[in-house]
């Protein structure tokens, strides 16, 4: 375009003042980039719930066991396909900073419950015939340079003041991107003879459950807490989803939150970019009239300065953008909490728009009253 | 004249006829030029005179299609400019009408060079055509060696030349310039009126100036003074 330099002229004008709004609308964008990968962090593991598993939890909360006999019991009502429990492990990996979750599970319910996670053959092999065996997701075990036969040490003060000692016998990838391949999964009848009486023996933290038809999900979680309701632990039937969320919830509405500080952010933004470009404009209508006396229509003049006003959003917005990519690329900064820490492009491309928005919103006001100077008054201001 | 009816004198590239022009200040009517005609043929060098406030640059602007007459008619060659709408003037202001302004009025950001260009960007010219084009204009103007300077960096006689550099590069029908020497001392001035001279000369560019100073209304083949809103062809006291 061949008014590239005569946009670029006149935004580089005053140094300082660009250099500053420039400044303001890439801390903007930075900002906007880590909330996302923040939100999608917290939320983006209920939308890769799967919609046909249900899970069963004690009624009173999620750290209260329940009774692995209530498998067979579970998988006998009709419309249920597979029932598998989980216990929450809550161990770590020679320091506390090392948090990862585990869980003792049982090997094939597990793994055809969990088809988003990808075993290998051998691998499946190896941890049904490893009594310690324990597979591992791709992001862990490279977080911890862990490899196949490696021995691995984990703490968890829940369980007895004790090192569990599991061979690692497996590595698992995630079907999809956003897989959370964090988890270390181990054999439930190893975890269950070497606890303590008075640890739990025979109990379990969670079922998991996947029902035939997704549609009669609801129904179905209705008959389960029935067959347990006025037994010694009454459960509560949920999503996956519902589940995932209520891990999230106790941190706040994410969305909520996340978006509030982006209106707020930007309201500001506008304000500092608009008056940024009216200042632009009002200090140069003399100029804007020489170049309506040489010929340049109204038309083209509003686009000079909408060209302008975008030109410096947009710069702001990419910089902002990549720095936000840079850092979310590096994975979760809080070495564990938050799996999914990552930006979707489909944020990216929200985040172009938006600073494309915030320059078309800032540019066209000042881009108005420049189009409508008139000529000869614009010539009398020199 | 035709102010009365008479007919058109046919080698005449500007026909302003009848013009009156009033600007409105609050609830205040202003009559700054009121039936006013004028003619200027292809190849003139006219000098505008009168006191200040007279309406001088008011009837340069009318010529220049910067702005429209209250009543009246302003033809430039086959166009009756006071009829064309905004978007039409500036297309015909680009074809036909190269401006020089008392205070040069470069943009500060761009390079003398540049400067130059800047018109010719509202051309269908390739790169290499302006280039071409910019080359000749400031080679005219006696300033190749100050392409690449920006307009702060320039002597006011050579801010003016560039200035007259950018109203020709486009061989425009018709040159305007409102006190073009009116901010620069002697020298300088004689410089640029030289400059005039010879483009009226040597180019036939017909010109039209604005100007308080008799040196250089002498050096235009007509001067014309403006008093009261009505042209005369001798100073009117
Ligand atoms: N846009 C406008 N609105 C109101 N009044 C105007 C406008 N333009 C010009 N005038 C008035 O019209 C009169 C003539 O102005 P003009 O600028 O044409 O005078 P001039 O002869 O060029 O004066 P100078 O020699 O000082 O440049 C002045 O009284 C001026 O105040
Ligand atoms: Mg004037």
């Amino acid at each position: 375009m061949k008014f590239a330099h005569l946009i670029w002229g006149n935004l580089t004008r005053r140094k300082l003042r660009t250099s500053l709004t420039l400044l303001s609308i890439v801390v903007a964008f930075v900002l906007f980039g880590l909330l996302c990968a923040v939100r999608q962090a917290l939320e983006g593991g209920v939308k890769m719930a799967g919609v046909d598993r249900l899970i069963v939890r004690h009624r009173v909360s999620l750290i209260q066991l329940l009774p692995e006999s209530y498998k067979a019991r579970i998988e006998r009502i009709p419309g249920i396909e597979l029932a598998m429990h989980q216990t929450w492990f809550g161990g770590v990996y020679q320091d506390p900073k090392n948090f990862f979750p585990q869980a003792p599970v049982v090997p094939e319910e597990f793994l055809t419950m969990k088809p988003e996670l990808v075993l290998s053959a051998e691998h499946r092999q190896a941890w049904l015939t490893t009594r310690t065996g324990a597979i591992v997701g791709r992001s862990t075990a490279d977080r911890f340079n862990w490899k196949i036969g490696d021995k691995v040490p984990i703490q968890s003060p829940l369980w007895g003041r004790r090192t569990w000692d599991f061979d690692l016998v497996g590595i698992y990838d995630g079907r999809e991107a956003g897989t959370d391949t964090r988890g270390m999964f181990f054999r439930y009848d190893y975890f269950d003879e070497s606890r303590q009486e008075g640890q739990g023996k025979g109990l379990i933290g969670w079922y998991t459950i996947r029902v035939k038809d997704p549609a009669r999900a609801a129904e179905i979680a209705r008959r389960v807490d029935e067959e347990f309701e006025n037994s010694a632990a009454e459960t509560k039937t949920e999503p996956e989803g519902a589940f995932v969320q209520g891990f999230a919830r106790q941190i706040g509405n994410i969305g909520f939150i996340v978006g509030g500080i982006l209106v707020a952010v930007f309201f500001t933004l506008l304000l500092v970019t608009g008056s940024t470009m009216a200042q632009a404009v009002r200090e140069r209508l003399g100029e804007l009239g020489v170049l309506k006396a040489i010929g340049f229509t109204n038309g083209q003049v509003l686009t000079l300065v909408l060209a302008e006003s975008c030109l410096l959003a947009v710069l702001g917005g990419g910089l902002g953008l990549s720095i936000a990519c840079l850092v979310t690329s590096r994975g979760d900064p809080t070495g564990g909490l938050l799996p999914l820490f990552y930006l979707r492009n489909q944020d990216l491309a929200l985040g172009g728009s938006l600073s494309l928005a915030l320059g078309l919103l800032t540019g066209i006001f000042p881009a108005w009253q420049a189009m409508r100077l008139r000529v000869a008054e614009a010539l009398r201001r020199l | 004249m035709n102010a009365n009816g008479k007919k058109a004198d046919p080698t005449a590239l500007v026909r302003v006829e009848g013009v009156e022009k009033v600007f409105h200040r609050g609830s205040e009517d202003i009559h700054v030029l009121s039936r006013l005609d004028l003619t200027v043929a292809t190849g003139e060098f006219v000098a505008l005179m009168g006191p200040s406030g007279s309406g001088k640059s008011t009837l340069l602007n009318l010529i220049g299609g910067l702005d429209r007459p209250t009543t009246g008619s302003v033809s430039i060659g086959d166009d009756r400019i006071d009829a064309l709408s905004d978007r039409q003037l500036a297309v015909w202001r680009a074809r036909h009408v190269g401006f020089v302004f008392q205070l040069y009025n470069l943009l500060p950001v761009l390079t003398a060079e540049r400067n130059v260009e800047l018109p010719l960007l509202l051309t269908h010219l390739t790169k290499a055509e302006r280039r071409r084009h910019v080359e000749t204009a400031l080679a005219m103007v006696g300033l190749t060696h100050r392409a690449k300077h920006y307009p702060r960096t320039l002597s006011g006689g050579e801010q003016q030349r560039v200035g007259i550099a950018r109203g020709i590069v486009t061989d425009p029908t018709l040159l305007l310039c409102d006190e073009p020497t009116g901010d620069l001392d002697r020298k300088s001035g004689d410089e640029i009126l030289n400059l005039l001279q010879a483009l009226n000369r040597e180019q036939g560019k017909t010109i039209i100036m604005v100007t308080h100073d008799p040196h250089a209304s002498a050096r235009a083949s007509r001067t014309v003074h403006l008093y009261k809103g009505q042209l005369a062809s001798e100073p009117t006291p």
